[in-house]
């Protein structure tokens, strides 16, 4: 019996060193579903994502992947379980010392035992998948910022993974490039039966995309559901996220002594 | 750079670096004479060996006809105990001396041998019976000291 | 003083829990060497950037050194009749020390900071953490190759050194200056002994290769993922190389080149 949650986290709490970052989240990812996760910038959503990866390991609580507890990995497991997952970097992260074909072909090639006419053939299948299949012969170096991207998708899901983690899959992207890839996202998942979850800030591109959404603040879940429900909640940090309001929960003055003290002014409180 | 000329570079690399160590080897050292020759052994007693190193060439009439395999000590006899490998293709007689001489005026020691007369050879492992030590400078120079004093003392004692 | 000498501490403490880490990252170099060698192709590839590309400089430095070699040693030489000796000054010169040290030195400087620099711009662009990501080893893909591709390269590459360098004290001890020819080669080649001072050359340009390589990939697996973190790692390997050769020659020569019989 599959379970409903590709990836369950419970009260989870994480430090880098002494420095807290996440301070105990709970949330599921639902098998299936794409799945935001959004927040400010140092919210700690990259490093929720990094844990849901494996890459990183809880301070306190449990992080439970694809059925394993990440704590509990020795290095074969981890690798063993990390073969379920593609993950998409921000900025891409290509090889630049090989093609377009070998940095999609890398993982088959490393993993597998699979014949050189079948690795092209799946190879050609992936970047056609993502529209460059015609590219498969330049370097990363002569990409755009948006093909280098699309290529790193069609890296990520090489072999097929049942979960897909995206870092910041928009950031500097013209708006052309970032429907694209909001395309892909979804197109992928549901083609191949997968899970996605999306780290971003970025809201017009996302909500509309995925089919649950959490926002953070601070290291904390402050808002969760359906994007529509989402909208309607009347949480303030949610509200003036998504309307991008400047003044609000988060303020708009980092905290400062009083103005006119500061310039000296006479009469000053 | 695709990988055939990778390959091909490396290939040429690799090459004219053994190329460079071969070419070290034998126009620049000494591999090329002696260390395949066949060889055999016999040792000769010294009452010092002086600077005589392993290694070092065993000539006869200048040319060098072997090296110096081994250097021991004879802990009974308590002389210096030297083991020449000579090359196979010459034979010395029985009554061969062997003497350590020096190179130039302060240069390096070598083994000299002078050929005797004896109708029988030397054969591997056997000894040779008739050697000269190395010449040491300071018993020399104590030894000319105490003549000249002897002297001075005669001439004294004589008046 | 005391704000020094607190510093002075604190880095010589991180000074040797560098140097332990340093080990530690070897020891796990080493047993993940495997794919390098299995997979020699990748390899081959280090090699070809480690040291094909170092060829001109190291060719061309060795030619020149000989010949400096040629014309000072010629000129101290014959004050005292012994200009014939050239050939075994030059020799030896190159043999046992120049060949190794300088080699390893120029190799440092070219082949090392490039090592580092692109190890450590992988790691910034995080191309590392996404092999480990994909369940690959980026130890065993991306370091251990250059690894093992700069150990490799490094003994040619001196041989190749020295050799040039006997040629050009050829060139201007003898066909130049006029030294005798016969005489240039035949003392020479009594005088160097293949087990003594070219087998000990070898080793000390294995043992640098060693030294350098490591320290290159070292310095790149572990910079800062920025770009001053970068450029401080690619300096560090060129200054720590250099000094870790000058300072294993020192070793290697008074155990190799010194005692009796």
């Amino acid at each position: 019996m599959a379970d409903p949650a590709i990836a369950q986290i419970e009260d989870l709490t994480f430090a880098y060193g002494r420095q807290p970052v996440l301070h105990g989240i709970d949330l599921d990812i639902p098998r299936g579903k794409v799945v935001a996760v959004m927040g400010q910038s140092g919210c700690g959503k990259t490093t929720l994502l990094r844990i849901i990866a494996a890459a990183l390991l809880p301070t306190r609580g449990r992080a439970r992947v694809l059925g394993r507890l990440t704590g509990e990995l020795d290095r074969d497991a981890l690798y063993a379980l990390r073969r379920r997952m593609g993950m998409l970097f921000q900025f891409g992260a290509l090889f630049t010392d090989m093609t377009v074909f070998d940095n999609v072909a890398f993982q088959m090639r490393e993993h597998t035992d699979l014949p050189e006419d079948a690795i092209r053939d799946l190879t050609l299948l992936k970047l056609e998948a993502v529209g460059l299949r015609g590219a498969a012969a330049l370097m990363p170096g002569e990409l755009s910022g948006g093909m280098a991207r699309r290529v790193a998708l069609a890296r990520a899901i090489a072999l097929d993974p049942e979960l897909i983690l995206y870092d910041e899959p928009f950031t500097g992207l013209d708006p052309i490039a970032m429907g694209v890839i909001a395309r892909l996202v979804r197109q992928l998942n549901d083609s191949l039966g997968a899970t996605s979850v999306i780290v971003t800030h970025d809201v017009a591109e996302t909500l509309p995309l995925v089919d649950y959404v959490y926002f953070m603040a601070d290291g904390r879940v402050v808002a969760q559901g359906t994007p529509a429900a989402v909208r309607r909640s009347g949480v303030p940090f949610v509200e003036q996220f998504v309307s991008g309001a400047t003044d609000g929960p988060v303020p708009f003055h980092y905290p400062a002594p009083g103005y006119r003290a500061d310039l000296g002014l006479a009469g000053a409180a | 750079m695709n990988r055939s000329t990778i390959d091909l570079w490396v290939g040429v690399f690799v090459a004219i670096g053994l190329g460079a160590l071969l070419f070290l080897a034998l126009k620049v050292g000494n591999l090329a004479s002696f260390s395949t020759a066949d060889t055999y052994r016999v040792d000769a007693h010294f009452g010092n060996i002086g600077g005589l190193k392993v290694r070092a060439p065993v000539k006869s009439a200048g040319v060098v006809v072997g090296r110096v395999a081994d250097i021991g000590f004879d802990n009974q006899a308590y002389e210096a105990v030297a083991v020449l490998s000579i090359d196979a293709r010459y034979q010395f007689p029985r009554d061969t001396s062997a003497k350590i001489l020096t190179s130039g005026l302060l240069g390096e020691q070598y083994i000299g041998l002078e050929a005797g007369a004896d109708g029988r050879m030397l054969k591997n492992g056997e000894r040779m019976r008739i050697t000269q030590s190395a010449v040491v400078l300071e018993n020399l120079i104590s030894q000319f000291l105490f003549s000249k004093a002897a002297e001075g003392g005669d001439a004294k004692g004589g008046k | 003083m005391r704000a020094a000498l607190i510093r002075l501490g604190a880095a010589v403490t991180s000074g040797v829990w560098r140097l332990g880490y340093a080990s530690r990252f070897f020891v796990y170099l080493l047993a993940h060497s495997g794919t390098a060698l299995r997979r020699f192709r990748l390899t081959v590839r280090e090699i070809y950037f480690a040291g094909v590309l170092s060829l001109i400089i190291i060719l061309v430095s060795g030619l020149f050194v000989g010949m400096v070699l040629g014309l000072q040693g010629y000129d101290t030489l014959q004050r005292y009749g012994s200009s014939e000796a050239l050939g075994v000054l030059v020799a030896l010169s190159l043999v046992r020390e120049l060949g190794p040290v300088v080699a390893g030195l120029l190799f440092a400087s070219r082949a090392g900071s490039a090592i580092t620099a692109e190890i450590g711009l992988m790691k910034a662009t995080e191309q590392l953490s996404t092999m480990e990501m994909m369940a690959v080893d980026p130890v065993a893909r991306v370091v251990a190759p250059r690894f093992w591709g700069g150990v490799l390269s490094m003994p040619l590459l001196a041989a190749l050194f020295s050799a040039m360098g006997i040629f050009g004290g050829y060139l201007v001890g003898v066909v130049l200056i006029g030294v005798d020819e016969g005489a240039f080669w035949s003392q020479m080649q009594a005088a160097v002994d293949v087990r003594n001072d070219i087998l000990n050359g070898v080793i000390k340009s294995v043992v640098f290769g060693v030294a350098v390589t490591l320290i290159a990939v070292f310095e790149g697996y572990d910079a800062p993922p920025t770009a001053e973190g970068v450029s401080g790692a690619t300096t560090r390997t060129v200054v720590t190389s250099s000094l870790a050769i000058l300072a294993l020659d020192f070793v290697l020569t008074a155990l190799m080149f010194t005692g009796g019989n």
